[in-house]
């Protein structure tokens, strides 16, 4: 306390000691403190009534027994040890059997006012022997004072009460014990009775709130000193393994990325992916409007989870688990060996069954206890029913962290309200925080409803820019093949008519083809025919030519010769030749 | 029913101022008003602090009246002989109240 402000050379960190912390072991609120409560001082714990003061001074006792070792007294103003040890036995927290191990020594003091008549001068010195007789009979490292602001009931004097009250926090001090003091929260004060004056090392402020008639129980640590810690309002439950304080913004973004490729359990599907399938440890949402088979695309990569030996977490806030394993069965989407063996879990709540923390916490819990490979949350739009808007969100920004931190594949589907097909712009805005958005949508066209689904985007691989048709069949989700129309993809009934009207048009060419293949031979025929005709003719023709010719040679020789026989002596009478012509 | 008897508790730490201003005062009080009809006991916590607990004792010096009952407590040196009278009920002798 002295050292800390009087230190300008804080510039030297690894030669300075850090302050020393003990450990609460209570979940999360060391990670706020980064360490726990400060060794061997007062921390006061502040808050108005139902916040779980108590309890939190409780839980650090038993935490500090089974965790870390240390014996603790709990000095109880208010309530008997028993109603105490009532109180908590359902979370776990066994105080009698402590109490018998010489771990845990309960001292309740008892102030009535009526019976107690005040003349001349005192102190409180039998407080401080008490205390110090329970400390010392059991060696105790950790005290918790439930709430001394009673005394100022009890004792009428204030003045001698403040001034043992101030007494009593430097004697704890000097004693080294880790005290835990808690006070009812004060109009317009940290505490009604100001006991922030007194203990000045730590104060933790705890507020129960109601918004929209929903509870949340948030916890901030109002003053720490010497020491760093987190500033901000976190959410804290009480939860069956006590309190849980949940760091809202602690998480770095700087958790390790895995290279490995996980399906999604359709091959088609994967096929539009650059890398087939999705990182392994990345965050996957499906988006889309009612009945796009949001749910069918989850089981699918569920299942495929399953089949290739890892375990599944399925988150469902709609559907039973027997529901779920029924209605999946319809599209081949066999769930319930896996169930069997132990590979999947199906767990169904109603979302408005627990507020979006304890949600949380519990779907931490169940991560941790089942360790899976892969989380199913269907879907996260109806989270949107217990809280707000931005309450979801940093919830959800919480989960994908824890769960990018652990190297699990997230898939969530989203319910999206509204006809409008632009609207991509999911209600809890988790778009921005997932890796790979996939929608799914309804392609209504003239008197039906087709399925499409296309990948928005897919961080760290290409992905196909396609509106893909796909069908839920007995055989569970089928892409369709791409048929683009003249106005673009076409689906459905009209795939179908564009298909028929293709293989009409094939047809009809074939037709045509072979008419004219006909027609062409048709054609040589009449002209193979025509030549034959033509060259008879001509034969006929030149055959004649050639008997004129024949004949006309003939003729030219008879004549030659006939002037020859006029022109010569006539020769003799050759009685035959004259015969011949 | 006049002739009750006391039983009494003073619980001190230590040889303190008060603590010893109240024994005396108590026992001034006692000689003169119970007589005969008393039985004082002095715990030193300092030597017992265990036995702090069993009458919820945190002021000191507290005087227990534990006979006759109900218990009652009086914390402080004892110094207003009024308050204690009135206190562990206890009337001077010379009045004579209706009970």
């Amino acid at each position: 306390m002295l050292d800390n402000t009087s230190s300008p050379t804080a510039s030297r960190p690894s030669a300075l000691p850090k302050l020393p912390k003990a450990p609460s072991g209570i979940e999360g609120l060391d990670e706020i403190t980064e360490g726990g409560l400060p060794l061997g001082r007062p921390t006061l714990i502040c808050g108005s009534a139902g916040c779980g003061k108590t309890l939190m001074g409780i839980e650090f006792l038993v935490r500090g027994i089974q965790d870390y070792n240390e014996p603790g007294v709990l000095m109880t103003f208010e309530e008997s040890a028993a109603e105490l040890a009532a109180n908590v036995t359902s979370l776990g927290f066994d105080l009698p059997q402590l109490q018998a191990e010489k771990k845990l020594r309960i001292d309740q003091v008892h102030v009535d006012r009526s019976e107690i008549e005040e003349t001349g001068e005192y102190d409180l010195e039998g407080l401080f022997i008490r205390l110090g007789h329970a400390i010392d009979s059991i060696g105790a490292k950790r005290v918790v004072l439930d709430t001394i602001e009673a005394l100022f009931s009890g004792f009428p004097n204030e003045g001698v009460l403040r001034s043992e009250i101030r007494r009593l926090f430097r004697w704890l001090k000097d004693k080294g014990v880790t005290t835990v003091i808690t006070a009812e929260r004060g109009e317009g004060t940290l505490t009604r009775q100001g006991l922030e004056e007194y203990v000045s090392d730590c104060v933790i402020l705890l507020d129960n709130r109601v918004i929209d008639q929903i509870t949340t129980r948030r916890l901030r640590i109002v003053k720490y000193r010497g020491s760093t810690h987190g500033t901000n309002e976190y959410p804290y439950l009480i939860m069956e393994s006590g309190i849980s304080v949940l760091p809202v913004t602690s998480l770095q973004l700087n958790h390790e990325v895995s290279d490995t490729i996980v399906s999604s359990g359709i091959p088609a599907l994967d096929e539009m992916f650059g890398r087939r399938g999705f990182y392994k440890g990345s965050s996957v949402l499906i988006t889309g409007t009612a009945g796009t088979a949001k749910t069918t695309l989850a089981a699918t990569f569920a299942a495929e989870i399953c089949r290739t030996h890892g375990r599944c977490l399925f988150l469902a806030f709609e559907e039973s688990p027997q529901q779920l394993v029924r209605n999946m069965q319809s599209v081949s989407i066999n769930l319930a060996p896996y169930l069997e063996n132990g590979q999947l879990l199906i767990e169904a709540t109603r979302p408005t069954l627990n507020g979006l923390e304890r949600h949380l916490v519990s779907i931490h819990k169940l991560i941790r206890e089942f360790r899976p490979d892969a989380v199913v949350i269907d879907p996260i739009s109806n989270l949107i029913s217990v809280g707000n808007l931005s309450e979801v969100k940093s919830m959800l920004i919480r989960l994908i962290d824890f769960l990018k931190v652990n190297n699990i594949t997230a898939l969530f589907t989203s319910l999206i309200s509204g006809r409008n097909i632009q609207q991509e712009m999911t209600e809890e805005g988790v778009s921005s925080l997932v890796d790979t958005w996939i929608s799914v949508r309804d392609l209504e066209g003239i008197g039906e409803r087709n399925r499409g689904i296309s990948i928005l985007k897919s961080r760290g691989m290409s992905h196909s820019n396609k509106v893909r048709e796909f069908l839920v069949t007995e055989q569970g989700i089928h892409l369709l093949d791409v048929v683009i129309g003249p106005g673009g993809i076409v689906t459905g009934a009209g795939r179908l008519t564009q298909q028929l009207q293709e293989q009409a048009q094939l047809m009809a060419a074939q037709q045509e083809l072979e008419r004219k293949d006909r027609e062409l031979e048709r054609r040589r025929r009449v002209l193979e025919a025509t030549i034959g005709n033509l060259r008879t003719e001509f034969e006929s023709v030149e055959e004649e030519l050639r008997q004129i010719n024949h004949e006309e040679m003939a003729r030219q020789q008879a004549l030659t010769e006939g002037k020859a026989q006029f022109t010569q002596p006539l020769p003799l009478q050759r009685p035959n030749e004259s015969q011949q012509n | 029913m006049d002739e009750e008897y006391w039983e009494l508790r003073l619980y001190v730490a230590g040889q303190t101022p008060k603590s010893v201003t109240a024994l005396a005062n108590l026992k001034k009080y006692c000689e003169q008003y119970l007589k005969g009809r008393y039985a004082l006991e002095v715990i030193d916590l300092l030597k017992d602090p265990q036995l702090a607990e069993g009458d919820q004792i945190l002021a000191i010096p507290t005087l227990v009246r534990k006979v006759p009952e109900p218990i009652r407590k009086i914390i402080g040196d004892l110094s207003n002989e009024e308050r204690v009278l009135v206190g562990l009920d206890i009337r001077p002798r010379g009045s004579k109240g209706p009970q």
